[in-house]
């Protein structure tokens, strides 16, 4: 349980966890365009600096060091295969000869930097996800679909609920048969049995959180009896925008805005092939710092985060 | 009438025997009714067809007329039903669905429809009537055991249903988080008039706070009447369901049988059997006097302190933890600086209250765990039993999950064509037992104390058998069997240890009790000590005597209470 309890939300005191899911969410979307818009390595670099000390502000660094290095493993084979598999480098510096119909075999300087920056993006993106998987509340996010459909959005929500119930359950049952003097699983056979065991502790987990949800209305509620109704028993106060929802409000705006800016005005120019042309200038350098402050500042002010 | 059932007949699919039986009772609004019966004797499936579940969720067979607030509930499901009752199973895990406290609680109330205003109402007042408003925005995933069945609880009034059924909801927590749920039906029972329907097998912990008892035998109705008449009908047809007060009045020859230990004290004192003070001094002599042996009533078995301090003096330790600290990476101390050791042939129940370290304690001994700091040395093989039995339950037939001397040693000889999946509770948790008693093929690493090396060879019995909650959902002739098992093995020279928050039970299989908190142990004696002289961690008996004499079972109480008064005073002065 406590394995799988790492990749999961919990309200903790931070900035970001005191925002309201929505906007949460939104400075997550925010920082993906900006990673997905940014090709030039140094804002992507302010980028993943500023996502590891957003991490840090939120209380979860440990677990995106976690994610770092799992990107780390990820990338080198994107970086390996894009300089196996790119031609269209012209700064060779190694030849491997002949490759039958694949053609020749020259490995490039602009295969390199380009498979790097892929890596860096896809880095990126990993530790903008975890990030969000551990500080957007999940529930609260959902609870915006539930006027769309109750029915799918409730599907979700439970979804990410069993996770961590079911990885408890593996891990329980998989403690069990480490305390059996033999081990169960021996030969095909016991695996199998394993297998069925696993299989059909997950189906009977279901059907007990299936009665659950009979019980709760679930059934009413795919009848089309439910979704958010203003009742006449009372009006609804809409829930106050505290210090941190416009700050992330207004981060993730300015996050946006620096990123298509960037692009824009050629601050953040870069093209690889077929010789690496990189805009290095003030322009790149103030962007990236801007990017940096933009990302960071909310962090800074810490009232009122214990709810 | 909240609920009504008209000979309802009802067996699952598949199944020879109708789990219910021509049921027929009616229940008033505001009653507080609970459900007696062994297990397997048709108690969850009542209530089951209570709240609609069976027949239109687990299907089956139905005849009669199930009403519930009017409701047939063969013409209405358990969504629609859903919104007049409540319901609160055993395991809290399965009955929490949200990510959230609050959306847990707001989900029942959307899915009817209500307003966001209803919503949000809703939600702050069943919070605040459960003293759960602090967990409104935790995750109930990292929730304690106790907080989950509570916000399940919750989960189940916020529609503010007039009837709640519930089934064994205590019976995962410790005894005073189970103690603050009773005490909390009976505060919605009397301050609301809900009707609350409680399936149970510590009758002792509920008896008093209800108005009737309805038992179940085979699947019928085999006697429904309030409280005392109950413990009389128990006391002549099913002595299994008998409260440990009630089997001591028995036995004493006293009678009427009390409800609880409020009832039992006042009797003894009306027949001067009990000093007026809280502490006797009239009366039966204090365990605390040192003019009467610890344990007078220990006959034919070795008195925990004895076996104690052969522990403590040359014996050789089964089982030895030395400062053992079990530190998470992001997180608190489980152990701090833990010591205990266990010599050959002793039992300890291990007690405290939920998250205390028990089970993490239990994980060390048998090398499921390794101690962040400090060791732990074993004199062989650890068996460790863990708390759910079906884990272990892997195969198609008994024979395929344990050898035939294994089943023969716990009694399930002749029944190893089954399928594991069709035993009893109590039938599950001997073959769990079986399986990790048996013929060794690996274990955890440790230090071996008889050979002052590393431990790995061949053996053929464990050292050390533990136990992890051995009872949770068993009713008390299986507990009776499992204490008998265990007493069984410690005579044979096994260290048994048992974590377990069922003090009847620690007191009829246990010599030695250790209590533990935040990870320390905090206190460590004989049984007759550790359990007859506090609240909680209390056997009724001990409870109802004041911990005189140590009695702590029902039948020592009763000796107590044969001694003529006037030896009684003798022995005082």
């Amino acid at each position: 349980m406590r394995n799988t309890r790492l990749l999961f939300y919990r309200r903790l005191a931070s900035p970001l966890h005191a925002t309201r899911a929505g906007i949460g969410a939104a400075w997550a979307l925010a920082l993906t365009a900006a990673a997905l818009i940014l090709y030039n390595p140094i804002p992507l670099a302010a980028l993943t600096l500023a996502v590891l000390g957003a991490g840090v502000g939120t209380g979860v660094g440990r677990r995106l060091a976690g994610t770092l290095r799992i990107a780390v493993i990820v990338g080198l084979p994107i970086v390996a295969i894009n300089v196996l598999a790119s031609r269209e480098g012209l700064t060779v510096f190694a030849r491997l000869g002949g490759l039958g119909p694949f053609g020749q075999g020259n490995l490039t300087v602009e295969a390199v930097v380009y498979g790097t920056v892929v890596a860096l993006k896809v880095a990126l993106l990993m530790l903008i996800t975890t990030l969000a998987s551990l500080a957007v509340d999940p529930d609260e996010l959902l609870k915006a679909f539930r006027r769309l459909s109750f029915r799918s959005a409730l599907t979700a929500s439970l979804a990410t609920r069993m996770i961590p119930v079911l990885g408890a359950d593996a891990q329980r049952l998989a403690e069990a048969q480490r305390t059996r003097p033999e081990d169960p699983a021996r030969g095909v056979r016991g695996r199998v049995a394993l297998f069925s065991a696993i299989v059909g502790g997950s189906l009977e987990r279901a059907m007990e959180v299936a009665a659950t949800l009979e019980l709760r209305g679930f059934a009413v509620a795919a009848e089309g009896r439910s979704g958010w109704r203003r009742s006449s028993s009372g009006r609804v106060v809409s829930r106050p925008w505290s210090r941190q929802d416009l700050a992330f409000l207004c981060s993730a705006l300015a996050v946006l805005a620096l990123a298509l800016a960037g692009r824009l005005t050629g601050a953040a120019a870069f093209e690889a092939y077929p010789l690496v042309q990189m805009q290095v200038d003030t322009g790149t350098f103030v962007l990236s710092a801007a990017l940096l402050a933009a990302i960071l500042l909310p962090f800074l002010d810490r009232r009122g985060i214990d709810r | 009438m909240i609920l009504s059932f008209d000979h309802v007949t009802y067996s699952y699919p598949g199944a020879e025997k109708p789990a219910l039986d021509d049921v027929s009772f009616e229940l008033q609004a505001g009653e507080f009714c609970l459900l007696a019966g062994l297990s397997g004797h048709g108690k969850s499936t009542l209530l089951h067809a209570a709240c609609g579940l069976v027949p239109h969720f687990h299907g089956g067979t139905f005849a009669g007329t199930v009403t519930l607030a009017g409701f047939d509930t063969r013409e209405h499901g358990p969504s629609h039903l859903g919104g007049h009752a409540g319901v609160l199973f055993q395991d809290p895990e399965t009955q929490l669905v949200m990510s959230s406290v609050r959306a847990e609680l707001a989900l029942a109330l959307e899915s009817r429809g209500q307003g966001e205003a209803a919503v949000a109402r809703g939600v702050e007042e069943v919070a605040l009537a459960l003293g759960i408003d602090a967990l409104l925005d935790r995750s109930t995933h990292e929730l304690s055991g106790g907080e989950k069945q509570r916000v399940a609880l919750g989960a189940a009034l916020a529609g503010r249903p007039k009837l709640v059924l519930l089934d064994e909801p205590t019976s995962q927590l410790d005894p005073v988080a189970g103690d603050e749920l009773i005490g909390l039906l009976r505060r919605l029972n009397e301050e609301w008039e809900t009707t609350i329907v409680l399936a149970e097998h510590r009758l002792e912990r509920c008896l008093g706070a209800a108005d009737r008892v309805i038992s179940l035998e085979a699947g019928r109705v085999a006697h429904d009447g309030d409280p005392g008449s109950f413990l009389q009908w128990a006391a002549r047809h099913e002595p299994a369901l008998q409260t440990p007060g009630a089997k001591l009045f028995a036995l004493a020859g006293l009678s009427p049988a009390p409800t609880g230990v409020k009832q039992a004290r006042a009797t003894l004192r009306a027949r001067g059997l009990l000093g007026e003070e809280p502490d006797p001094v009239g009366g039966i002599p204090s365990a605390r006097d040192h003019r009467i042996p610890a344990e007078p009533l220990r006959s034919g078995r070795e008195s925990g302190l004895r076996g104690v301090l052969r522990a403590r003096k040359g014996v050789s330790p089964a089982l030895r933890l030395k400062g053992v600290w079990h530190e998470l990476r992001d997180g608190p101390a489980i152990l701090r600086g833990l010591d205990l050791t266990i010599a050959p042939g002793e039992s300890v129940a291990l007690m405290g209250r939920n998250g205390a370290g028990k089970s993490t304690l239990l994980r060390h001994a048998a090398g499921l765990m390794e101690p962040t700091r400090g060791r732990v040395e074993r004199a062989g093989r650890v068996a460790l039993l863990l708390q759910n039995p079906g884990d272990y339950l892997i195969h198609e037939r008994v024979a395929e999950e344990a050898s035939a001397p294994a089943l023969a040693a716990v009694g399930l000889a002749g029944m190893a064509e089954r399928n594991p999946k069709d035993l009893s509770g109590g039938e599950r948790q001997r073959l769990a037992l079986a399986i990790v008693t048996g013929v060794r093929g690996k274990q955890g690493g440790g230090r071996d104390l008889r050979k002052g090396t590393e431990e790995g060879g061949e053996g053929e019995q464990p050292a050390v058998l533990a136990l992890d909650e051995p009872t949770r959902g068993m009713d008390r002739g299986a507990k009776a069997e499992l204490a008998r098992e265990v007493r069984r093995r410690a005579e044979e020279g096994q260290a048994v240890i048992v974590a377990t928050h069922d003090p009847e039970f620690a007191a009829a299989c246990a010599t030695r009790a250790v209590l533990l908190a935040d990870g320390r142990v905090i206190a460590d004696g004989s049984a007759a000590e550790m359990l007859a002289g506090g609240w909680y961690f209390a056997t009724e008996t001990a409870r109802i005597l004041g911990g005189a004499g140590g009695a702590l079972l029902p039948e020592q109480g009763a000796e107590l209470l044969k001694v003529p008064r006037s030896n009684l005073l003798e022995v005082v002065a």
